[in-house]
């Protein structure tokens, strides 16, 4: 971190607030904030995360392939891109997988993934702010078991991810129709009680998160989330925004923009409108917070979250509560579990083009693909959830900024970090949607 | 503990989906007690303290892609005792590496709106091809238990027990039954490196070769198998060309079938 320029407020006009690597962010970024008196003149989230070019070499593979390789878009939630992907190619393919005991195992290891990425974001990445450390081994020192009872529940999330999926980072049982192979009953019944004790650990991350310092920030962003009547939505669903959208995945392309600019490696997103908006657990909240499952909703109204949160620092309480739903979720699952008697439907391949759009832990995850008779990918389009947030998290910088004036450098370029953490941006994600162009061949 | 200087640790990264650096915070159980063990002295995706100056032991995931990060790894490499580097973007290049074999007039040709704006290699290398490295942990994804071997044996001053035996010794000491002889199911198990503990077969999935090339690798008889089994060219030119496609065994079996499908 590093504050140029005079810094105080009788001093030269310019004040630039900068942080070159950001850190406890997943992926490489940078932020720019530079006052002219004491207004604001320009905010930049910058992504120089080196792009790897995966809409370019998804063209010429099969189509059965895309789950595997579009994993690898990102270690933290590879489950988002694995789902996006199945549920597009078997739009295109025609086939839906929309309930059963497939449904419920895909539903499962999301829930995994939610846990596990939830709980590496509230006690490793995002905690540390607010108490005041550089990160979770730093904070160990004085809060020993917060940060232990953070790792088990992770580690359950990740117990649930090995044994649906096979492994924590990148698992390999997951294919276009269903699996390669469905646990039995009594496998899933392993699970029950980490994510029992999972789950008493979220509740009390609820109270304690609740309890944490929050500055009095309100932000009035459009929300945009999936929504599936009777559910809290998370592999399956219409997207709707808090302002009155509403379409189906097949008609995000009509409804998102995606422009290209300097700064960043990362496209941005906006609606068709010229309008910014969030995705992620705020958006999910303000959309589906009436469909939490009991404990959740509870807990939610302890903490004293309204219908909705407006507050981006307290996305952290929304996070808890999140996590609190998945475990319940995961359990619900478990209990009613049957094992289907076949471990995958049958995709046959059609000239096509297919949608797929499911709720990463970071917010929407947007996939469309052509694909030929034989199943080759003719076209590939992915858009994660922080190349749409990027101009909704710039927003909130910007006003932070406005906010904080009288804040010495130091600590303003430390609020401007928080308030780009709020948002558990994955710049690995966001990266790698480029088309390729070549700097010397 | 706090008053002898212990060892100091740094993570690094360069192109790369940050799942094996994951893998590091993924050992819940072990993690509080290696950072006693050793200073976690540089991990950016961890922490924001960042002490300066020279490491005993250097992780490194990612490929090199970019001339700047030609240049970091450089300084990376100057500023480490040891250079640990993990994962297949760090030992092959990564799936990013794909863009080593296409036809670069091919690549341009999709529209970009302002590609002046990015700056990129027209490869993806791995770490060795830039600096001397001092151990190797293949995986896409590595394996977390296979980490903490590599770590400790690097403090512990001796050679990390990581077998560069096929994945078809792993099926046989888990007791699995082989995909490939019982059901037909194409396999990549015996030419793939070991680490992952025989995952896909356990799932009634043939290996797809996320750990890259094993020590002796016989990719023409597997590649002739795999055609009887029902595999075309294209097949197997997908087949190598994954997250290992930079790997020597894996691109010359993958050019290989390339070259006989451009002959058809």
């Amino acid at each position: 971190m590093s504050a140029a320029g005079p810094g105080g407020r009788e001093g030269p006009i310019t004040r630039v607030i900068r942080t070159d690597y950001l850190a406890r962010v997943e992926g490489e970024g940078a932020m720019y904030v530079r006052l002219e008196g004491r207004s604001v003149a320009e905010v930049k989230l910058r992504i120089y995360e080196p792009p790897r070019f995966f809409e370019a070499l998804l063209r010429g593979r099969a189509f059965t392939e895309a789950p595997d390789i579009t994993a690898r878009i990102c270690g933290i939630c590879p489950i988002a891109y694995q789902m996006s992907s199945v549920r597009a190619m078997e739009d295109a393919c025609e086939v839906a997988i929309d309930h059963g005991p497939l449904r419920d195992l895909r539903r499962l290891i999301y829930c995994g993934e939610w846990i596990e990425s939830h709980s590496l974001h509230v006690y490793m990445l995002h905690a540390p702010d607010f108490l005041g450390y550089a990160g979770a081994i730093e904070m160990a020192r004085d809060h020993r078991e917060i940060v232990e009872q953070g790792l088990q529940m992770k580690k359950a999330g990740n117990s649930v991810m090995a044994l649906v999926g096979g492994r924590e980072v990148h698992p390999i049982n997951i294919r276009v129709g269903g699996f390669y192979r469905t646990p039995t009953r009594a496998e899933l019944q392993t699970l029950s009680e980490p994510l029992q004790g999972a789950l008493q650990t979220a509740l009390a991350t609820v109270r304690w998160a609740a309890a944490l310092p929050f500055p009095d920030v309100q932000r009035e962003h459009e929300l945009l989330a999936l929504s599936e009547p009777g559910s809290y939505a998370v592999d399956l669903g219409e997207i709707r925004s808090a302002g009155g959208l509403e379409f189906g995945p097949g008609a995000f392309d009509e409804h998102v923009v995606e422009e290209h600019v300097e700064r960043s490696n990362a496209l941005h997103a906006r609606l068709s409108d010229g309008g910014t908006y969030l995705v992620g657990p705020l958006a999910r909240y303000a959309l589906s917070s009436q469909l939490l499952r009991p404990l959740a909703a509870e807990a939610a109204r302890e903490a004293g979250l309204g219908p909705s949160c407006a507050n981006p620092f307290r996305s952290i309480v929304v996070r808890a509560v999140e996590l609190v739903h998945a475990c319940e979720e995961a359990l619900a699952i478990i209990e009613r579990y049957e094992e289907p008697d076949a471990p995958a439907v049958e995709v046959t391949p059609r000239a096509s083009v297919g949608h797929g759009a499911t709720e990463a832990p970071r917010g929407l995850l947007y996939h469309r693909y052509e694909i030929d008779e034989q199943g080759t990918i003719l076209d590939a389009k992915i858009v994660p959830p922080t190349s749409q947030n990027q101009l909704a998290i710039e927003e909130d910088l910007r006003a932070v900024v406005e906010d904080s004036l009288d804040l010495p450098d130091e600590r303003l370029a430390l609020r401007c970090e928080q308030a780009i953490r709020n948002h558990d941006p994955c710049i690995s994600c966001a990266t790698h949607f480029l088309k390729l162009t070549v700097e010397r061949g | 503990m706090a008053h002898t200087p212990r060892p100091t640790l740094a993570v690094w990264k360069f192109a790369s989906c940050d799942g094996c650096q994951l893998s590091l915070l993924d050992c819940e159980d072990e993690l509080l007690a290696l950072a006693d063990r050793v200073e976690i002295a540089y991990f950016l995706e961890a922490s924001s303290a960042a002490v300066e100056g020279t490491y005993d032991i250097s992780i490194v995931e990612g490929s090199i892609t970019t001339a700047h990060d030609a240049e970091r790894i450089q300084e990376v490499r100057r500023r480490s005792r040891v250079l640990i580097a993990i994962g297949a973007c760090a030992t092959a290049g990564g799936i990013q590496a794909l863009r080593n074999f296409a036809d670069v007039r091919e690549f341009t040709s999709v529209v970009y709106a302002s590609p002046d704006y990015i700056t990129t290699l027209s490869t993806s290398t791995p770490i060795a091809a830039h600096v001397a490295v001092d151990f190797e942990l293949n995986g896409c994804p590595i394996e977390k238990r296979q980490l903490l071997e590599v770590i400790g044996a690097h403090l512990a001053g001796r050679r990390p027990r990581v077998r560069a035996h096929s994945v078809c010794v792993e099926c046989k000491r888990r007791g699995t039954v082989c995909v490939m002889v019982a059901h037909g199911t194409p396999c990549l198990g015996p030419v793939t490196h070991a680490g992952c503990g025989a995952l896909c077969p356990a799932y009634d999935r043939g290996c797809f070769g996320c750990y890259g090339p094993m020590e002796t690798p016989n990719t023409a008889a597997l590649s002739a198998r795999l055609q009887e089994l029902g595999s075309d060219e294209v097949d197997l030119v997908r087949v190598y060309r994954t997250f290992n496609a930079g790997a020597d065994a894996f691109r010359a079996a993958g050019d290989a079938a390339a070259d006989r499908d451009a002959a058809r």
